[in-house]
């Protein structure tokens, strides 16, 4: 009988250990694993509680690896907790959504459009006079919801164009100062596709139409259409207009049309995508590419000459445009988190700008960050830039941050962009004016419910 | 006192074998879906700062054409490939219960595509489906029909040959000695399919049909992969109907791609497409069990 009940109560106790491993399982811990990693070497400056602590959700994939090294470095001299969660590509909103939700929220996010100030302004601290707005050099990459409130401020700016590689269209036999408007990169860009065959490369790099680049196109060319429109009524746009006219989509018309009639791919194919647009750029394949200075580093590896030049697209006097440049790379701080976690996440946003090893850092991967000691860049694309500036060319601002229910409205772009390369009847092209003029009215309607 | 805690071990100590299974149940099942209910009367940005609007967000759930699009859309697909899925699979599982040489390597064959998840499968036979149609000058992108044929093969593919282990399991189940009565009666090979056969292996048919409708319901990653809802018709008012999404993708794109102030919506949305998964497969249920053979 004893022996009976000792089995028993082996069974029992083994179940139950067994059911609390499993239970254990089940429980998330997000640990930061670097707690443990660093414990050991950082005795002296073990984290302290009452400092608070930084949790940054980062929106840009490629700036990772510089990220996860400077919370590193961060905690090594503060001794201030710094996570970097990074949000895969194109999940940002989604994983913003979910984190906001959570009882350690993100102390430190990314408002980089007005769209986002509309979703996620109440949940940022008003930035206004605080210690990083004071290091800022020019307030213009800076966002404000309708009561003034300084929601996020821009960290780093950049800028987009058409590239050009010099050498190519030297060997067919033009000059880079040829180009001067739209109808000069027309007929350089014709010359160039008429004899691709015997130059062994293309003019343009049109862009494929699946997710990885259809942006170039629904998000940044169509700048152009957005940007003449603000110009003619001589204001920048301060909040997402209601509606817009289209007055200049013979303008989009023709640059598009240049790029997908001129290209190493055939239009038709365009709307699967696979056919890496950069890629046939840097290998020489094509001359003209749509991109912004991010790509500076990977094109001026293969194509060290490689300049920028503005979206020229038949308006009148565009000799004086110069390029596309804005952010969406805005910080915001969380509102709804303790005192000492918002006080860190400014300290450390201070540190990043002004520490000369940190803001060389921010730099190398982000172009220029718009800081009284932040580090100056070498990114020749934004030099670019500032030399059309000095020429007295004026910038194309980021209108197209402006795009209301971004997403859905690029989609319905894309996929009348992609009737319209299959066939380029006007019938097909009033319905890519119908989504973007029309589709802006519709989406705009959709985000004041 | 020693003997009455042990005297009945299953009864007493049942809770704990139960238990973590139950926790986890609740955690992540009974919750999220009974929250989820709660959220779609809600208006919400996150879920934990929801204000409640009562009925709001099915009105414009119900309202939103392109939620009522994506309905038809879904119905019509799922139709078209329960008949076929069943109609095949059926078939295939006729002709390995025959003895053929190698069956169990066929067997093999055949169910080894239901081991691939959706979205692999999805950007697979995009390219497959490309392949083809770039002769054509097309793609499967730019034509409804394209996406709606390309889903359906996906499907078929995909699924007979999980359905066809279902009904091989239950033609092998059929009472030999009836078979063999079938052939000794005269019965016909046509008719011993029809008479004999296919009602007794009526379990197993039900079993098939409610599974591939209510997959062909909830299908989603197979749907964002292969087409992503894409062409759009675009409407004269600027908004647009993707021609290609079906449910589970249109909550989802309500959910993720509009505007936040689109959430309880979309949640609305989530609750009525429950109900509606639910409701038909039930009812299919229930049909089917009348019409079963009790051996």
């Amino acid at each position: 009988m004893k022996k009976e009940t000792l089995k028993r109560v082996t069974a029992v106790t083994l179940a139950a250990m067994m059911a609390g491993a499993a239970l254990v399982g089940c429980g998330g811990n997000s640990t930061d694993t670097s707690k443990t990693d660093d414990a050991s070497k950082t005795d002296t400056s073990a984290v302290d509680g009452s400092k608070g602590s930084v949790y940054w959700l980062n929106f840009k994939p490629e700036l990772d690896d510089t990220l996860q090294q400077l919370a590193k470095d961060y905690k090594a001299a503060k001794g201030v907790e710094v996570k970097v969660v990074t949000a895969a590509s194109g999940t940002y909103s989604d994983q913003l959504t979910s984190e906001m939700a959570k009882s350690t929220p993100p102390t430190l996010f990314v408002i980089g459009n007005q769209q986002g100030v509309k979703d996620w302004g109440e949940s940022a601290l008003d930035l206004t006079d605080t210690a990083i707005a004071k290091e800022l050099n020019t307030d213009a990459y800076n966002l404000k919801d309708e009561n003034g409130k300084l929601v996020s401020i821009g960290y780093c700016y950049e800028c987009y164009g058409i590239v050009v590689n010099p050498d190519n269209v030297e060997k067919a036999g033009h000059k880079m100062d040829e180009i001067k408007d739209f109808a000069s990169l027309k007929a350089v860009a014709e010359d160039i596709h008429k004899n691709a065959d015997t130059l062994g490369f293309d003019a343009f790099s049109a862009t494929d139409m699946d997710d990885s680049s259809s942006w170039r196109v629904t998000g940044h060319v169509a700048n152009l259409e957005y940007f003449y429109e603000e110009k003619e009524a001589g204001k920048t746009w301060t909040e997402c207009p209601a509606t817009i006219t289209g007055k200049y989509m013979e303008n989009y018309k023709n640059l598009f049309d240049l790029a997908i009639n001129n290209s190493v791919t055939d239009a038709k194919e365009l709307a699967t995508g696979g056919h890496d647009p950069m890629n046939q750029f840097i290998e020489g394949k094509s001359t003209f590419f749509f991109t912004g200075s991010w790509d500076y580093a990977a094109i001026s590896e293969k194509v060290p000459n490689a300049v920028m030049i503005p979206y020229y697209c038949g308006v009148d006097g565009e000799d004086k445009a110069g390029l596309n440049c804005g952010t969406e790379n805005c910080w915001a701080v969380n509102a709804d988190v303790s005192a000492e976690d918002q006080q860190a996440t400014i300290d450390f946003m201070v540190w990043l700008v002004t520490d000369p090893d940190a803001s060389a850092k921010m730099v190398e991967q982000l172009g220029i960050m718009p800081y009284k000691s932040a580090v100056e860049s070498s990114n020749g694309f934004l030099k670019n830039s500032a030399e059309y500036t000095e020429k007295g060319c004026y910038v194309m601002d980021w209108a197209t941050n402006y795009q209301p229910n971004v997403d859905e409205y690029r989609k319905a772009l894309v996929s009348a962009l992609n009737s319209y390369c299959q066939d380029q009847s006007d019938a097909n092209w009033d319905a890519v004016k119908t989504a973007f003029v029309d589709g802006w009215a519709t989406q705009y309607a959709a985000t004041q419910e | 006192m020693k003997k009455g805690i042990f005297k009945n071990p299953l009864r007493r100590w049942g809770w704990l074998f139960l238990g973590p299974m139950a926790i986890a149940f609740i955690i992540g099942f009974v919750w999220p879906f009974f929250q989820g209910i709660f959220l779609s009367f809600c208006k919400f940005k996150i879920v934990t700062k929801a204000t409640f609007v009562g009925f709001d967000n099915y009105v414009k759930a119900i309202k939103d054409a392109s939620f009522m699009h994506s309905f038809w859309y879904t119905a019509l697909f799922a139709v078209v490939s329960l008949v076929l899925i069943n109609v095949l699979a059926f078939t295939v599982a006729y002709l390995l219960t025959q003895g053929i040489k190698g069956s169990n390597l066929f067997r093999t064959v055949f169910f080894m595509p239901n081991l691939i998840g959706g979205i692999v499968l999805g950007y697979i036979w995009s390219m497959i489906f490309d392949g083809v149609l770039s002769m054509f000058d097309t793609s499967i992108l730019l034509e409804s029909k394209y996406g709606f044929w390309g889903l359906i093969i996906l499907m078929c593919w995909q699924q007979i040959g999980y359905m066809m282990i279902i009904y091989i399991a239950g033609l092998q189940a059929v009472p030999e000695d009836m078979l063999e009565a079938a052939k000794i009666d005269g019965a016909t090979k046509t008719q011993t399919l029809f008479r004999v056969v296919i009602p007794n292996v009526m379990p197993s048919i039900t079993i098939c049909t409610f599974l591939s409708l209510t997959n062909g319901f909830k299908l989603f990653d197979q749907n964002l992969a292969l087409t992503g809802g894409l062409p759009f018709e675009i409407q004269p008012d600027g908004s647009s109907i993707k021609t290609t999404e079906m449910l589970a993708l249109n909550i989802y794109n309500t959910f993720s791609g509009s505007s936040i102030s689109a959430h309880g919506t979309a949640q609305a949305k989530a609750v009525l497409f429950f109900i509606l998964v639910a409701a038909i497969g039930l009812v299919q249920l229930g049909i089917t069990r009348k019409r079963e053979v009790q051996q």
